[in-house]
């Protein structure tokens, strides 16, 4: 497999996924908010946080509306964390790997930028944002499973699945750094008003409410829903399971130790953490902590298998 | 009428307007999610556009008893092509026989003297070759140029059946219609044909220009339809053992077949342009010494000038000693006295063409033009008359075409593809283009043309 196409698909998964997590956390917020009393609305500015965007955004808007941070974060094309601007890049690297890639998948993937096009050409979301969200999520979706299901999983599935579940993880970790400062830490005693309905919004923008359901015996709580989201072993936008996905895929590749060296000590520093113990500043910088070692990873994989030196 | 086209004919008649545009809209959208476009460099904002590629679902229908005689000669065609070629690195028997003139040789932009006493695989330099043909009112088919560097479109003749299929697949059931879709193994198969004799398990790679180049589609859709790598310049190199490896995530891996899609010039900063960036430096080093085959070989394109174009009939007498079976349309020769006076004084009559430039540029159409242009193109002419040529203006033919909601005629033609390596074999048909502007003669898909799926029918217990 050629260094190039091996960084591209990588990429595309990054952004295929990246989109998706935008999709699902718009959403999510659209909810929470009609959920929420007007007094204690969280607003839409945590979401520029989470995406690290809130100094492009100053520059380009007013204020953090509704409608505004909407805008910046569905289709503007000046964003490049967009859903619009992530699904364009996914294509032109896309475009790059017709030989690799199953015909419908690219079909799939240029089918859904274009739906996006379209669609930011209608200017306000509102009526109908969520249909169209969803129709995001669930193309991102149909791309995956297309790929699962079309393609070998071979090398070139290995770089795809790399991408996306450190692309997941990364996503994760932003989700419950800004969330959980939102939030009270839990003081023993009876839950503050709302709190459930806040948790219940964080598991939602990583899809995550039903299968907490099912395998967490405990109510929606900052400790256990930390818990899960952190080192679950099966959820697959958990940071030990997406840890795990990384190190299959490296199984297969060569010259794979160094970055099997950062995930080792990703997934123990992962495993080892106590989350009763971790009060907000603390999970801040655990947080941060993780954020750099999944940055060393991702440089690793740059120098070991896309930035390949001439001649050996 | 021919039977097929009558048939055809029948099911288009008896659909509505609404379901006319039913099958349209099914095409177009066929042809958006398929990802089929084109590129147009654009002025502004410094980059290209890409566009759907335009589609007129009117199919065009050639019988197979009509096709295999076009067949032969464009076997032949092509065979006295490649002698030619590699004659003209060579000997130069051709020249020294008289029945070439030296002094077109001498100015011609694509001859390459860094090829001279190279000996390509079966001795053979153009491997694809993309041949337009025409049709006269008279029915005849003619050769209006041979395509040898990098031709393209093959690619739109593959997806045009497969979104004809898409639309139409009742009209597949009823006629005989022959299958095009062998192509890629064909190409394959004949790029294997051609590697090193050293190679025991050959890697054959497709080398492109990247995705901005006008058909970075076809480039990849090829490499995928092949299985074969599609690589950038910036993924090869060459050591000094002169052999070419590529770069993968396992290192470095050798490489023995290239179909490059990328010109001459561009190939090899070491030996032409020093400021290229899509070549590889040292790739002409290895295909001398034979370490690998360049597909097309660098310097083919000696005979894709117009002017050469006019001795192909002389060159198949010359080297096969037969009678072309495809004729020339008339061409004269600004270059030679009496033809050069004959394009001067019927300017408005005939179609002048540069020598050297593709994809319709740079040429005058007479009878469209004004005055000033014919008095501009009267200057370019006397200034280098090697560099233009002079054809008549055929009256080409026309094939029924989709018009909003009616069919009207419009002008096409007709581009195979021939494939030489160990063996020769051409497309089933080609990729037919047609002017979608109403008397326009011009089908280049930068010019506002577009393209039509192309049947050969077997017509062997037509009624």
């Amino acid at each position: 497999m050629l260094s190039r196409v091996a960084e591209n698909l990588y990429w595309m998964a990054r952004y295929i996924e990246r989109a998706e997590n935008v999709a699902r956390m718009v959403s999510v917020n659209g909810h929470l908010q009609l959920d929420l009393p007007a007094n204690a609305r969280t607003g839409w500015e945590p979401l520029l946080a989470i995406t690290s965007s809130k100094a492009t955004f100053d520059s380009l808007y007013p204020s953090p509306s509704e409608k505004n941070v909407v805008a910046f974060l569905v289709h503007d094309e000046r964003n490049s964390g967009s859903i619009l601007s992530n699904l364009k890049l996914a294509r032109e690297n896309a475009r790059t790997m017709r030989d690799i890639m199953p015909r419908e998948a690219w079909e799939q993937i240029s089918g859904l930028h274009a739906l996006a096009e379209q669609r930011s050409r209608k200017g306000e979301l509102k009526p109908d944002r969520d249909q169209f969200l969803r129709a995001i999520v669930l193309g991102s979706q149909t791309i995956a499973g297309l790929l699962a299901g079309t393609m070998s999983h071979d090398v070139a599935y290995d770089f795809l699945r790399m991408g996306r579940s450190l692309e997941r993880a990364d996503m994760t970790s932003r989700i419950i750094d800004v969330r959980s400062a939102d939030l009270l830490p839990d003081q023993g005693g009876g839950l503050r008003p709302f709190e459930t309905i806040q948790w219940m919004s964080v598991l939602k923008s990583l899809s995550g409410y039903q299968m907490y359901r099912q395998h967490v015996d405990q109510s929606v709580r900052r400790v256990p829903v930390l818990e899960f989201l952190l080192k679950d072993k099966d959820f697959p936008r958990a940071i030990f399971h997406t840890l795990g996905e990384i190190e299959a895929c490296l199984a297969h590749l060569p010259r794979n130790r160094g970055a099997q060296a950062v995930i080792r000590k990703l997934r123990i520093t992962v495993s080892e953490a106590d989350m009763e113990k971790l009060e907000q500043k603390a999970l801040n910088r655990f947080i941060d902590g993780l954020q750099i070692m999944m940055n060393e990873l991702h440089d690793r994989l740059m120098a070991t298998y896309f930035h390949v030196e001439a001649a050996a | 009428m021919r039977a097929a086209a009558r048939m055809l004919g029948q099911r288009l008649v008896k659909l509505t307007d609404d379901e006319i545009d039913e099958r349209r809209a099914a095409a177009e959208l066929a042809i958006q999610t398929m990802g089929i476009t084109f590129t147009v460099y654009s002025q502004k904002k410094g980059g290209s556009i890409d566009r759907a590629w335009p589609f007129d679902i009117v199919p065009r229908i050639i019988p197979k008893s009509e096709w295999d005689r076009v067949e032969e000669g464009l076997k032949q065609r092509v065979q006295a092509l490649n002698l030619f070629i590699d004659d003209v690195y060579h000997q130069q028997k051709i020249v020294k026989d008289g029945v070439f003139p030296k002094e077109v040789l001498a100015k011609s932009r694509n001859f390459r003297p860094q090829c001279v006493g190279v000996n390509p695989p079966f001795g053979i330099w153009a491997h694809i070759c993309g041949s337009d043909l025409v049709r006269d009112k008279d029915g005849e088919f003619y050769v209006l140029e041979d395509n040898l560097r990098v031709p393209s479109g093959v690619s739109y003749m593959l997806e045009n059946r497969q979104v004809m299929k898409r639309v139409f697949p009742g009209l597949f059931e009823n006629y005989n219609i022959l299958p095009v879709d062998d192509y890629a193994s064909d190409l394959l198969e004949m790029l294997l044909s051609v590697a090193p004799k050293a190679a025991r398990r050959p890697e054959v790679v497709v080398l492109t220009p990247g995705i901005y180049n006008s058909a970075y589609f076809e480039h990849a859709y090829l490499a995928q339809q092949m299985g074969a790598e599609l690589v950038e310049g910036s993924d090869l190199f060459v050591d000094d053992k002169d052999r070419v490896f590529m770069r993968t995530i396992h290192g470095s891996e050798r490489v023995h077949v290239i179909y490059r899609r990328i010109d001459d010039l561009f190939l090899d900063p070491e030996v032409f342009d020093p400021g290229s960036g899509l070549g590889v430096p040292g790739l002409m080093r290895a295909w001398k010494k034979g370490s690998v085959t360049l597909v097309n070989a660098p310097g083919a394109g000696v005979a894709d000038d117009k002017v050469v174009y006019a001795y192909v009939p002389k060159m198949i007498r010359y080297y096969l000693d037969q009678d072309p079976i495809i004729p020339n349309v008339p061409t004269y020769l600004c270059m030679e006295k009496d033809d050069r006076d004959h394009v001067l004084a019927n300017l408005d009559k005939l179609v002048v063409k540069p020598a050297n430039e593709s994809g319709g540029y740079g040429m005058l159409i007479g009878p469209q033009a004004g005055k000033k242009e014919h008095e501009s193109f009267a200057r370019k002419i006397r200034a280098n008359p090697r560099e233009y040529i002079g054809q008549p203006m055929l009256t080409l033919s026309t094939v029924p075409t989709l018009v909003d909601t009616h069919v009207e005629p419009r002008h096409v033609d007709l581009r195979p593809f021939i494939l030489s390596g160990k063996t020769v074999s051409v497309t089933m048909g080609g990729l037919t283009r047609v002017a979608l502007v109403k008397g326009s003669t011009v089908v280049n898909s930068s010019q506002g043309g577009g393209s039509k799926d192309t049947w050969i029918v077997d017509d062997n217990g037509d009624t």
